[in-house]
């Protein structure tokens, strides 16, 4: 047998540097500011967790805003209770979010395609509810969960001194806001990524793929699927909470809203508008859907004038009026249309673009034409 | 008198009113090839499903090796040694034909769930080796990288009973595993069964092709009606009236 020379050290180097300079070759863009990086990073976090179900495994998530929100507040109460230290926080939003994935995934997994779907944008839905009605000690209801002068921070208190205002988040004394948060999500981006490719290459992952191709077969194959399916069940939401925690460490607080079913489905676009069950296609997703609602939402009437002022008066007024429907508060129409347009025409996102491209140019094709897309193709 | 492995006894099953099995007797023995002989709709798949775990029978009972069959769910009677090539080929369509070897090549032969989410596949050799030398059996070695979804039907049926054969399984179930078949490919597909009976397992097959059946069969069942007619050699299958007039009426 051949021996390969392996390309992990490779890929994992070429992802690192792509990620760490995303401050550089994002500033022609207009998203060189840390408040959208760092939502770059954390939702691409969100997104990969989510492949590692829906990708793999074929199982369709409705819900798995919910472990984002249990990671949020989990974080937050840790930064209350305890410390302002974010690894603590992370690693509470983790636990927590796989215990919830645990019993909502015991549940849902006995149920298949639509009806698995239904059942967890129910838990998710319920969380949802609960956090605004019968939770609110927990949860602070619609105000959402907040740092607050009186919080205790057990921890913190036997170390410093509480200062007059409130405590910022960091990492052993390096404040978590701006670029240094930025930073830090780049770092806990390329560890899950590094995890992310480890499942998709072991046999595990082998395993969740041949749930999705041929659930029947993998019975009479001698494997009971229900413990794989709940594993990635788990693994994909804590990789949620991971990212919810994120969100808390680079701004704490956290409302229901993250809960709600409209985030759910977020992920899910992000996941189909890059590719499902490729390695980076839905971090690519997540980053156009994340910079459509930051830069097209932020346009107003007046940047729009300012963009036709090469045209005559009447048609720049004319101009003006049509695209303003899709800017400002109007971008999620622009996403939607970008989204049908995807699923219309490349229905394996933009990451099956990309296999087109490369086949295009790498001499019309030169692989054989039934060397259909695998899903690893994404490296 | 060698040991019966796979005993079927009384067993009856129905679907709505029509009665697909009714008070079939089976014994198997060890190391033979049985074929399952009979009309279409005599019940020979239902015989099968009921054997994997598929369909419950409404009464009787599936023995294995002292193992109540159908106590137990599709996996965990793989576990103990049942592997089966289905009609339609049960495939992963969207992996490469080295992927879908693979998996049951990693199903784990003691039953426990193993999740090994770090270990690489790259690295395990050993199992790939083997997993290779399965689909060089059944000669789809060259078409390794493939997607099994584009293969021909004849050859979707050669990579299930690789599936199935890297299993070593203690019974192999074959359900037509050379229906859709050149005449070229059955032969070598006969040729390879012939090579796996050398190696002592113990199959039972479906089979329509005569020529098939009485080149591997030792013991022939007759299945009509949902009913066994007739058992025994093919010698003694050949000369039985009942059969004739049951099945091969037209030939003679």
């Amino acid at each position: 047998m051949k021996q390969i020379v392996s390309r992990e050290p490779f890929a994992l180097l070429a992802f690192a540097v792509v990620i760490l300079t995303m401050p550089l070759w994002l500033t022609p863009l207009g998203a060189n500011y840390p408040d959208l990086l760092q939502k770059f990073a954390i939702f691409a976090i969100f997104a990969m967790g989510f492949n590692i179900l829906f990708g793999l495994t074929g199982y369709l998530s409705f819900g798995h805003a919910a472990f984002l929100g249990v990671g949020s507040y989990a974080a937050v109460w840790s930064f209350k209770l305890f410390t302002m230290n974010v690894l603590p926080a992370i690693a509470f939003g983790m636990a927590f979010s796989g215990l919830f994935a645990l019993l909502i995934g015991y549940v849902s997994l006995r149920r298949s395609g639509i009806y698995f779907s239904i059942l967890t944008l129910a838990f998710a839905q319920m969380c949802y509810n609960l956090a605004y009605s019968v939770l609110t000690p927990i949860t602070n209801g619609e105000t959402g969960l907040q740092l607050t002068l009186q919080d205790p921070r057990i921890i913190d208190r036997i170390f410093v001194e509480p200062g007059p205002g409130l405590p910022e988040t960091n990492l052993f004394g390096i404040d978590m806001s701006g670029y240094p948060g930025f930073y830090f999500c780049a770092v806990v981006l390329i560890i899950c990524f590094f995890i992310t490719r480890r499942i998709f290459k072991s046999p595990f992952g082998l395993t969740l793929r041949g749930i999705k191709s041929n659930q029947g077969r993998m019975g009479y194959t001698g494997y009971s699927t229900r413990p794989y399916t709940l594993a990635a069940f788990v693994i994909s939401g804590m990789f949620a909470g991971l990212a919810g925690s994120l969100l808390a460490v680079t701004d704490p607080l956290a409302g229901a809203e993250r809960l709600q079913w409209t985030a759910s489905g977020e992920v899910v676009l992000m996941t189909i508008l890059g590719g499902v069950g490729t390695l980076i296609g839905p971090m690519l997703g997540a980053w156009i859907i994340k910079y459509f609602e930051n830069i097209f939402s932020s346009f107003n009437k007046s940047t729009l004038s300012e963009i036709f002022s090469f045209l005559p008066e009447n048609l720049q007024a004319f101009a003006v009026d049509i695209s303003s429907l899709f800017v400002g508060e109007g971008w999620h129409l622009t996403l939607g249309l970008l989204f049908m347009l995807v699923v219309i025409f490349l229905p394996g996102g933009v990451m099956e673009g990309w296999r087109r491209l490369v086949k295009r140019f790498s001499g019309g094709g030169g692989g054989s034409p039934e060397s259909a897309p695998v899903p690893q193709a994404a490296e | 008198m060698k040991n019966s492995v796979l005993h079927v006894t009384d067993v009856h099953k129905s679907f709505g009113g029509l009665q697909a099995l009714s008070d079939v007797d089976l014994n198997v023995e060890e190391g033979t090839t049985h074929a399952i002989i009979g009309p279409n709709g005599a019940g020979k798949s239902t015989l099968l499903n009921v054997c994997v775990g598929r369909l419950k029978p409404d009464h009787g009972h599936v023995v294995f090796n002292g193992e109540v069959l159908d106590e137990h769910t599709p996996d965990e009677i793989n576990q103990l040694g049942v592997s089966r090539v289905f009609q339609t080929p049960e495939i992963f369509p969207d992996l490469t034909l080295l992927e879908n070897v693979l998996i049951p090549a990693f199903a784990s032969r003691d039953g426990s769930f193993s999740l090994r989410p770090f270990s690489k596949l790259r690295k395990e050799t050993e199992i790939r080796d083997r997993a290779e030398q399965a689909l060089a059996d059944v000669g789809l070695a060259a078409l390794k990288d493939r997607e099994a979804a584009a293969l021909s039907r004849g050859d979707k049926r050669r990579l299930e009973l690789a599936m199935c054969l890297i299993q070593q399984p203690k019974l192999l179930l074959l359900d037509e595993p050379t229906a859709g078949m050149s005449r070229h490919d059955t032969n070598r597909t006969v040729d390879l069964l012939k090579t796996i009976k050398a190696r002592g397992m113990t199959k039972v097959i479906i089979e329509h092709d005569m020529h098939v059946v009485f080149s591997l069969a030792d013991k022939i069942s007759v299945l009509a009606q949902g009913k066994i007619i007739a058992s025994g050699t093919p010698d003694e299958i050949k000369g039985n009236p009942k059969v004739q007039e049951a099945y091969l009426g037209g030939a003679h």
